[in-house]
């Protein structure tokens, strides 16, 4: 028996994480203190820019968009048994479908038409990006966490390619190709709220936000409440039983990394389409490690992702606001962060668990001396 | 009376797991230098007694004592310092390495490999002379057949000084070539001195091989004797036990109309490893029967299960359901089966039957989900799902009554009849069920039973493999019993003796004994 | 081309094949033994960061190399407590590792050293010093025909020759020793080796102290013979490629090593190729010689050229079952 059906079902899905995530904070202010920082000084520091004030909030929830989408990803990919680790790669491919659409079409056709054809494009680049690690693991049994992470590197190498030989702009001397023309512009949330006569500061907040609430309500309702998700999961849990119960474990596999390429793929909107308005090497940077680091401490549920995706973003853009204020801290700090949440909730999560259980079963027993039942 | 003290000695043996008694005081005497078979069907208690001696198992009560001297064993080492040797059913072997590396793994004379395996082979080459056993030491083991990978094993016993060896159902994967072969090398090993315990539920071996019997059931010694000085026959009674069964008020309803429900031609079937786990397996299901089948588990039973639910595709047979023929190039699969009425009802209930961190009310539809009454238009219907399993487990007394919590959650009993409850309730023509009591309590099983019997009074066929003789008995209208993967006998239940059932059980073929 | 360039060329590939040799056979000791390492990276780039510190604050060569070591081997200390002892997940915590590395060498760095994250440049004194200098008179004193061979083997520094060396030492230990035989049956079948009266847990502790040791000298050759200094995010995935290259090695020390001669000489012949026309091919892109070691990996992966058979128990955590 493990130790998640010995846990209720609440104490597994809120305090184990909040645990695991104190517990990657406590070392993380372990190591603020040894870099001569005062640790509740920076914390209260790091809330400030983030929530402080209307244009920190607004950055927070740009960055948040982002991790919505990789955490997703590898939500989605988790449900079905596999590790998704190339959400960087598919992050990728996601942007230069965005931009090929742009570049094709934004110069002359309206936003109300270019808008859906780059979502579409993002989503259907990060598919077939995940497809061919999908299709060797599901046909050739080879293991897609080599894969994908294989697959982060060629995209890397491709996004280059692309950049520097076919879509630099002649004569200029960054890696980055031509602004898109107008068709390919993504509503900032700023100019949204302006329509509406509300005055909200500027900031790389835009429309993808509306996408990234969609996209987690999408998967809450695709993975529990309908026949794919229901079969996804049974091959995720069990792929016995759901070969017993005719379930083909190898279009599981197919679907499950086909979606989680998807949503990957979408941080192309967010980035490359919503914010910089041209394409360029560095937009994904750590998008999709940072995805699994979200999509780990919400437990892989939709929820739990929306809120680790704030906890993130919050703590990229306190982190990034830190960075000016105090000398000595960079952003670095944050990565730091994110890898304790890793460690703690994704590979030493065994280790807490049973503790936690002990410590649980121990006040039960105190508080409610309970009859044997028959 | 010996004068020799005998090689193993073991008094009032008790090993309980749970409720489960395992070991009811067990007492064994193993002459040394003798083969000394040990019989009894699955759940007899051999295997328990075996890891105990082996050190596998602590024992709750009673003594060992090996060549006279009082031994406390609480770990495999211990036993293999005393010189039992044991090799196991599932041998426990590197594939990618040699022979020889295998024998060498933790008995190694020194930490340099290559002087150390040529002092190790000098060794073995002195052991296989002398014991006949012949196994190439340099090939690795993913090339060698069955029957050199068991002697292999057999050798790793004797390098480590065995001169007790325990054998667990060493024929199971044997061809009977190989078989012969065991049997001539366990012989030599005896004339060096060996004492050789064997663990099995063939009754030829016994007589062909050994020198005295012991033969085990529900936990206690019900005959122990030389072999000399009994039969086949009596081995066989003592196995199955005496049971009244003749004359049951409910004999089968059988259609007149003779058309089968189900029918199935020469199925084969070999494994990976190249085993024939099936060989020219014939039946037919008529409405109105249960049809049991009996057998030691490990003789094709799974495979045939397997086979008629969708989830193997045997390499030579047919297969006729509903009008439609199925062949090997385009098998019956689990969703068709469904369609055609075919229930299952799998032996491994946890690994197959459920998910088992799915709640009840998500693991009730499994096989089922595509259902129109569970699936409109991709969106489960979690009303319907819920309410069905809560009717399910009224009809079928699941406990605790909460369709809400995890499948694991609920007791290993109450997991079955959960999977039963789903299978019975669309009414299936066919049911196909493995083990349909494993661990379910005594209240729990006569309901089952009661099901069953409901289910075929209906007039739907169920074929039910079981490895206990008394479920058979109490339930069948038909007894087909399996032996090394073939039908090995049909009876109807009138004739099912227990001298019957017993020989075709113990692969008693009286022309195929080999003579000692 | 001529001898020099051609000298040059091998010694390129050597230099920069050094670093995935030793974390290649690192990932091969911890891998058949049965326990995924993903953090080879992180563990190569915290190792050279606590070398270019200890170099800088200390100015000894042998304390910087002992602190890199300490670091590689309590990292690889941990791995174990959480996968071996815990059972935890071997991928997660190989990127857990990466993750809080490539943080955490910034965050010490820029509060140390205040310079951005790098570490003070070293002085020739610290570095690991060539050997065989290449003085005229050597070249000179070489037969026409092996110029190219002196000035591409001559002259590298110890950790180059070191490496070379630990290839052969590595594959001594694992098919000639009792241990190195143990420990490949702990990969393939934990449970035979316990059966056998060997502690499984043992043997993966062991394989991963080797571990850790190999990823430091990996990142004290970054340090204190391939750079000047430590410089954030250095590595730039060589972690990941001597991982490909391991599994292009099938998972032998001697196979790993072509597989990283071959990665080592794409990588130096990238720059020199770029615009270049090959035959048939015609001008090929840099990126697509630094995408190829990584799709020659997937390619393998994929059964196309040969199978990678991994060790059968790898990434499979061992507990008792009785």
């Amino acid at each position: 028996m493990t130790s998640g059906d010995a846990l209720p079902r609440w104490l597994d899905l809120v305090v184990l994480p909040l645990v695991n995530l104190a517990l990657a904070l406590l070392v993380c202010g372990i190591v603020v203190l040894v870099v001569g920082l005062d640790p509740w000084q920076v914390l209260a520091s790091l809330a400030k820019g983030a929530f402080g004030s209307r244009i920190g909030i607004s950055y927070t929830l740009y960055y948040a968009t982002t991790f919505v989408f990789t955490g997703l990803a590898v939500a989605v990919a988790f449900h079905g048994g596999l590790f998704n680790i190339g959400g960087e790669g598919q992050a990728m491919l996601g942007g230069i479908g965005t931009a090929l659409v742009a570049l094709a079409l934004a110069d002359r056709w309206p936003v109300w038409a270019v808008l859906p054809l780059m979502t579409i494009a993002a989503a259907a680049f990060g598919m077939a990006w995940a497809a061919i690690p999908a299709a060797l693991q599901a046909w050739r049994g080879s293991h897609v966490v080599i894969t994908t992470i294989m697959f982060n590197f060629i995209a890397s190498a491709l996004l280059s390619w692309l950049l520097i030989h076919v879509l630099k702009e002649p004569g200029n001397m960054t890696v980055e190709s031509r602004s898109f023309g107008p068709g390919a512009h993504v509503p900032g949330v700023h100019e949204l709220l302006a329509v509406l006569g509300i005055e909200w500061p500027r900031s790389p907040l835009n429309l993808s936000v509306a996408l990234a609430a969609l996209s987690a309500v999408l998967v809450y309702l695709l993975v529990w409440r309908t026949r794919p998700g229901y079969t996804l999961r049974a091959v995720g849990f069990a792929p016995e039983a759901a070969r017993y119960a005719g379930i083909r474990p190898r279009a599981q596999v197919m679907f499950s990394m086909l979606l989680s390429g998807a949503l990957a793929g979408f941080v192309g909107i967010n980035e490359v389409a919503g914010v910089q308005g041209r394409l360029l090497l560095d937009y994904v940077v750590g998008a999709g490690f940072a995805g699994i680091a979200v999509s780990l401490i919400g437990r892989n549920h939709p929820m739990g992702i929306v809120l680790a995706a704030l906890l993130f973003g919050a703590l990229y853009q306190g982190g990034a606001e830190l960075a000016f204020e105090i000398p000595g801290f960079s952003r670095d700090m944050v990565f730091t962060l994110q890898g304790l949440i890793v460690l703690f909730s994704g590979a030493m999560a065994q280790v807490a668990a049973p503790t936690l259980a002990r410590a649980w079963f121990a006040i039960e027993r105190r508080m409610a001396p309970r009859p044997v039942h028959g | 009376m010996a004068s020799v003290a005998p090689a193993v000695a073991l008094r009032g043996i008790r090993k309980r797991f749970g409720a489960v008694v395992a070991n009811d005081g067990v007492d064994l005497m193993v002459a040394a230098g003798s083969v000394h078979g040990i019989v009894g069907e699955n759940g007899a208690g051999k295997s328990t007694l075996m890891s105990i001696l082996y050190g596998l198992q602590r024992a709750d009560g009673g003594s060992i004592a090996v060549h006279g001297t009082p031994a406390l064993i609480r770990h495999s080492r211990d036993a293999m310092r005393l010189g039992i040797g044991m090799v196991h059913q599932h041998f426990m072997l590197v594939d990618t390495f040699s022979a020889l590396d295998n024998v060498l793994l933790g008995a190694e004379p020194g930490w340099h490999l290559p002087g150390t395996r040529a002092r190790a082979r000098a060794k073995l080459q002195a052991l296989m002379h002398d014991s006949g056993l012949q196994v190439r030491l340099d090939a690795a083991v993913e090339e060698l057949p069955v029957g050199e990978r068991q002697r292999l094993e057999i050798l790793k016993a004797l390098y480590r000084g065995a001169r007790i060896l325990i054998l667990d159902e060493p024929t199971a994967v044997l061809t009977p070539q190989e078989t012969e072969a065991l049997f001539a090398t366990l012989r030599r090993l005896r004339t060096r001195g060996t004492t050789i315990l064997l663990i099995t539920h063939k009754l030829r071996e016994i007589i062909a091989l050994t020198d005295a019997v012991t033969v085990m059931r529900a936990g206690r010694v019900v005959l122990d004797c030389a072999t000399a000085d009994t039969t086949m026959d009596a081995l066989a009674q003592a196995m199955v036990g005496r049971r009244v069964h003749l004359g049951r008020a409910d004999d089968g309803v059988i259609a007149a109309d003779a058309e089968p429900l189900l029918q199935a031609e020469q199925l084969r079937w070999r494994d990976a490893s190249g085993v024939t786990r099936l060989d020219d397996v014939s039946l037919s299901l008529r409405a109105g029967e249960i049809v049991g089948v009996a057998g030691v588990a490990g003789n094709g039973q799974s495979e045939l299960l397997d086979a008629l639910a969708g989830l193997l595709v045997p390499d030579h047979g047919e297969l006729r359901l509903a009008g439609r023929r199925f062949t090997p190039a385009a098998w019956l699969d689990p969703t068709t089966a469904r369609e055609l009425s075919v229930a299952h009802v799998p032996e491994d209930r946890q690994l197959r039957g459920l998910v088992l961190p799915f709640v009840a009310w998500e693991s009730a539809v499994l096989g089922y989900h595509t259902r129109p009454r569970y699936d409109q238009h991709g969106w489960m219907q979690h009303r319907a799902m819920f309410d069905d399993t809560v009717a399910m487990m009224e009809r079928f007394d699941v406990r605790p009554r909460n369709a809400r919590i995890r499948c694991a959650q609920f007791s290993g009993g109450n997991q079955q009849k959960l999977v039963l409850a789903r299978e019975v309730s669309p009414h299936p023509r066919v049911l196909l069920v493995g083990q349909p009591t494993r661990g379910v309590d005594i209240g729990a099983i006569e309901f089952i039973h009661g099901r069953l019997r409901a289910m075929r009074d209906d007039g739907s066929a169920v074929l039910m493999v079981s490895s206990e003789l008394d479920e058979i008995l109490a339930l069948a209208d038909r007894v087909l019993v399996m032996n090394r993967g073939r039908v090995s006998g049909e009876l109807p239940i009138t004739a099912c003796t227990e001298a019957a059932l017993g020989r075709l059980m113990g692969d008693a073929d009286p022309a195929a004994v080999v003579c000692a | 081309m001529d001898d020099v360039a051609v000298g040059t060329l091998i010694a390129s590939t050597l230099r920069v094949s050094t670093p995935l040799i030793l974390c290649a056979l690192a990932g091969c000791l911890s891998e058949r033994s049965g326990v995924i390492d993903l953090g080879l990276e992180g563990k190569m780039l915290l190792t050279a960061f606590a070398a270019g510190a200890a170099a800088a604050v200390f100015g000894s060569l042998p304390l910087a190399m002992a602190l890199a070591l300490l670091v590689g081997v309590a990292l690889s200390m941990l791995h174990g407590y959480a996968c071996v002892s815990h059972r935890g997940d071997q991928v997660v915590m190989g990127m857990a590792i990466t993750m809080t590395a490539a943080g955490l060498t910034v965050v010490l760095g820029i509060a140390w050293f205040h310079q951005g994250g790098q570490t003070p440049a070293l002085s020739d004194a610290v570095r690991l010093a060539p050997w065989f200098a290449l003085a005229p008179d050597v070249l000179a004193a070489t037969p026409t025909g092996l110029e190219a061979l002196a000035i591409g083997l001559l002259g590298h520094n110890g950790m180059v020759y070191t490496a070379l060396a630990l290839v052969p030492l590595v594959w001594w230990l694992l098919a000639r020793t009792r241990f190195g035989l143990r420990l490949r049956a702990a990969g393939e079948n934990p449970a035979m080796v316990d059966a056998a009266g060997v502690s499984v847990h043992a043997l993966r502790y062991a394989a991963l102290a080797l571990n850790g040791a190999l990823c430091a000298l990996a990142g004290c050759y970054l340090v204190l013979a391939q750079n000047p200094s430590f410089i954030p995010h250095m590595t730039a995935g060589r972690g990941y490629m001597a991982l490909a290259a391991m599994i292009f090695g099938k998972w032998q020390p001697v196979g790993a090593l072509f597989a990283c001669l071959l990665f080592g000489f794409l990588d130096a012949v990238a720059i020199r190729l770029q615009g270049a026309p090959l035959p048939l091919v015609g001008a090929v892109p840099v990126q697509a010689i630094q995408a190829l070691p990584y799709v020659m990996t997937v390619v393998l992966l994929a059964g196309f050229i040969g199978r990678a058979r991994a060790p059968k128990a790898l990434g499979v955590p061992y507990a008792k079952t009785h």
